[in-house]
């Protein structure tokens, strides 16, 4: 098998897969009567035409990357989180009880132990998952599920509860949210008129901290290799069931970290909401990425364009911004199928015989060029 | 007593599509596929069943024939839904958890998005009503509890024993459970293992759309993003709960029926209780339920959620 045919076939299956992740979208864009073609590209360019467009963008970037280098941590370690939407909401509401017990503490001071806190509360809500997979055998894949319909839940409880915004008891409009955090919170917005904050070089902050932490120490090697072959880490002397735990914690607080920067740069309060699918979305965005943060930067970008493309196509071409979580689910389905089809060699063997038996001439003539 | 009959009557309709969505999730784990995409085959099932009635009626009363149409066009598609799924983990061989979440991204989502295109806002159907049993739903206690349903209840508790007989006594059944406990052994004797996994995969993609379907039809007689509320992941923990047995599932279902109807019994006597634990309940039931049963696993199905290669030697 030559080199060169290896490349251009896995250039080629790629190539066939973006192709059939767009033909699957256009099927549900051609079944609601959309323009499929003025859908990809209102979704792909439209949000790249302004200043606003760029920054908000780049502000649903920030969630989703942070979110993503936490999955990528737990998916090379073995466990798949798809908990990052409640371990999100629990962080967000340990940075509210932070920013509303201590309104007055300078900024230098408060932003770090609010987001501190919001990385422990995701942590907690990592762990439990990653305990009872651990020494339980609990399927991660069911109990994160379920945990963030509770965490859903505690969430509203909060809100509704003892962190309901005082104005809103005495004004009752009933709205489940906190009062305006205090101004020590904020994160600055660098861009005037826009709501770029610093929250975004945070998250880059984190996806080096990631890359050093997988590939420089011996803690991430443990834990990609419980991740790579269980019984092999196992027979090496990792302690597997620990280094599990560990990385649905660094998972969760993650996540939790991605709440608190949303609190502290765009929203400014608690409100419902927050959350918004960006635990989902990461998944995607890690998978994407191929779960490597020199993937994950520009992958969450993309989908940051993705989803702010899709608010748009409701006001542009009328088509629901639900449409995002179909390219979603059919990207995360054609990437799991196309890793599987490269790495299959005997279809490689079978497709370079055809095609050697169709085009070997050509090919045969070339070889001889090189 | 009396209390107790109505909120237990009430209770058993709610424990429907948990019951026929993991007799479905049954066959795909007995075949040794692990399909967490049930979920997403319930939404496009709930809308595709309200869908029919709706836009033939407009909202208004209908033929009782349109709800069942709807009922067959969730069933077909789910079916086809889980082919598709079955091209991913079966025919690519992908691995099922994180496929399975695609799944029910694809799934929701679809399902939201059409839904806003062809119906919009919040719209209710007829849905299918009650139909009590001639004679029987007169015997007091008894009849309000078993025989004062939807037709969908006596269906989805029938159902019960046929999927015990298909899994336990006929060939095809024999046949599954080879494939999800050693598929090179029933490789060996001439069943064609990925073949076998994409029926049941079929079967178990047609009961999710039905269990979808009765959600928008019968229980809230109206379509909503949330309508399936994690039921697909539930019947995926009562499987392992119910050990892969038909009847065993069944108590589980009927267990988290009590998890509702204690949370109906505390809202209707009018305890001052933050709902939201309420709500919280059932989930929590089932990481307790998980953590509880993990020892069943000894009598699971070995080979669920390992894709079987032909040309690989083990």
């Amino acid at each position: 098998m030559t080199k060169r045919f290896k490349t251009g076939y896995t250039i080629g299956i790629i190539i066939l897969a973006i192709v059939v992740a767009m033909l699957l979208g256009a099927v549900i864009l051609w079944a609601i009567g959309a323009d499929v073609f003025k859908t990809y590209l209102v979704i792909l360019t439209e949000p790249l035409k302004n200043k606003i467009g760029v920054t908000e963008v780049l502000l649903r970037m920030v969630p989703l990357m942070t979110i993503a280098l936490g999955i990528t941590v737990a998916y090379r370690s073995g466990i798949i989180n798809i908990g990052a939407e409640g371990q999100m909401a629990i962080g967000i509401l340990a940075t509210t009880a932070v920013a509303l017990g201590f309104p007055e503490l300078p900024s230098f001071v408060l932003i770090p132990f609010a987001v501190l806190a919001g990385a422990v509360g995701g942590a907690a809500w990592g762990f439990i998952p990653g305990f009872l997979k651990a020494k339980l055998e609990v399927s991660e894949l069911l109990s994160t599920v379920m945990l963030n319909y509770i965490a859903a839940q505690l969430y509203t409880f909060f809100l509704r509860g003892p962190m309901l915004d005082p104005a809103e008891l005495t004004m009752g409009s009933g709205t489940p949210q906190s009062m305006r955090l205090t101004r020590n919170l904020d994160l600055t917005r660098f861009i005037k008129g826009t709501r770029i904050h610093t929250g975004l070089f945070i998250a880059l902050a984190l996806a080096v901290i990631i890359f050093f932490l997988l590939w420089k120490t011996s803690y991430g090697y443990k834990m990609r290799a419980a991740g790579a072959s269980e019984r092999a880490a196992r027979y090496g002397g990792i302690n597997v069931p620990k280094y599990l735990i560990i990385a649905m914690m660094i998972s969760g607080a993650f996540a939790g970290i991605a709440g608190s920067i949303e609190i502290a740069g765009v929203h400014r309060r608690a409100i419902e909401g927050v959350t918004s699918g960006y635990g989902f979305s990461g998944i995607v965005v890690a998978l994407f990425g191929g779960l490597h943060p020199a993937g994950i930067v520009p992958a969450a970008f993309f989908f940051g364009l993705l989803i702010y493309g899709a608010d748009m196509t409701q006001r542009l071409v009328g088509v629901p911004a639900n449409m995002v979580q179909v390219l979603q689910g059919i990207i995360i389905l054609v990437i799991v199928s196309t890793k599987m089809i490269l790495a299959n060699p005997y279809l490689m063997q079978r497709v370079e015989r055809r095609w050697y038996a169709l085009f070997g001439k050509k090919e045969s003539t070339k070889e001889v060029k090189a | 007593m009396n209390f107790v009959i109505n909120i237990l009557s009430l209770g058993i309709p709610f424990s429907v599509a948990l019951l026929i969505a993991s007799l479905g999730e049954m066959f795909n784990q007995r075949s040794g596929i692990f399909n967490l995409g049930c979920e997403g085959m319930m939404a496009m099932g709930a809308f595709l069943g309200m869908l029919v009635p709706y836009s033939i009626g407009q909202g208004a009363n209908v033929p009782g024939i349109y709800n069942y149409l709807g009922l067959l066009l969730a069933i077909v598609v789910g079916a086809l839904l889980g082919l598709f799924f079955g091209l991913v983990v079966v025919t690519f061989r992908a691995p099922q958890g994180i496929a399975g979440i695609g799944m029910q991204m694809f799934g929701v989502g679809t399902a939201g998005t059409l839904f806003r295109h062809f119906i919009g806002g919040t719209q209710s159907v007829p849905g299918i009503s009650t139909a009590p049993i001639p004679g029987l739903a007169n015997i007091p206690i008894l009849g309000p509890l078993f025989f004062n349903h939807n037709p969908l209840v006596y269906v989805a508790f029938l159902l019960v024993p046929l999927a015990w007989y298909v899994l336990f006594k006929t060939p095809w059944g024999l046949r599954v459970r080879a494939v999800g406990t050693h598929p090179r052994a029933a490789d060996s004797i001439g069943i064609q293992v990925n073949k076998v996994r994409l029926q049941a995969l079929a079967v178990g993609g047609a009961l999710a759309g039905l269990a979808g379907a009765y959600l928008s039809l019968c229980q809230a007689k109206m379509f909503s993003d949330e309508i399936i509320a994690g039921r697909g992941f539930i019947a995926v923990a009562l499987v392992y709960f119910g050990q892969w047995h038909p009847v065993k599932i069944m108590g589980g279902a009927l267990l988290f029926t009590l998890a509702q109807a204690l949370q109906l019994a505390i809202q209707g006597l009018g305890i001052d209780f933050p709902y939201e634990f309420l709500v919280m309940l059932p989930y929590l039931l089932v990481i307790i339920v998980l953590a509880v049963s993990r020892k069943s696993k000894l009598m699971g199905p070995t080979a669920l959620g390992k894709p079987f290669n032909r040309e690989m030697r083990t």
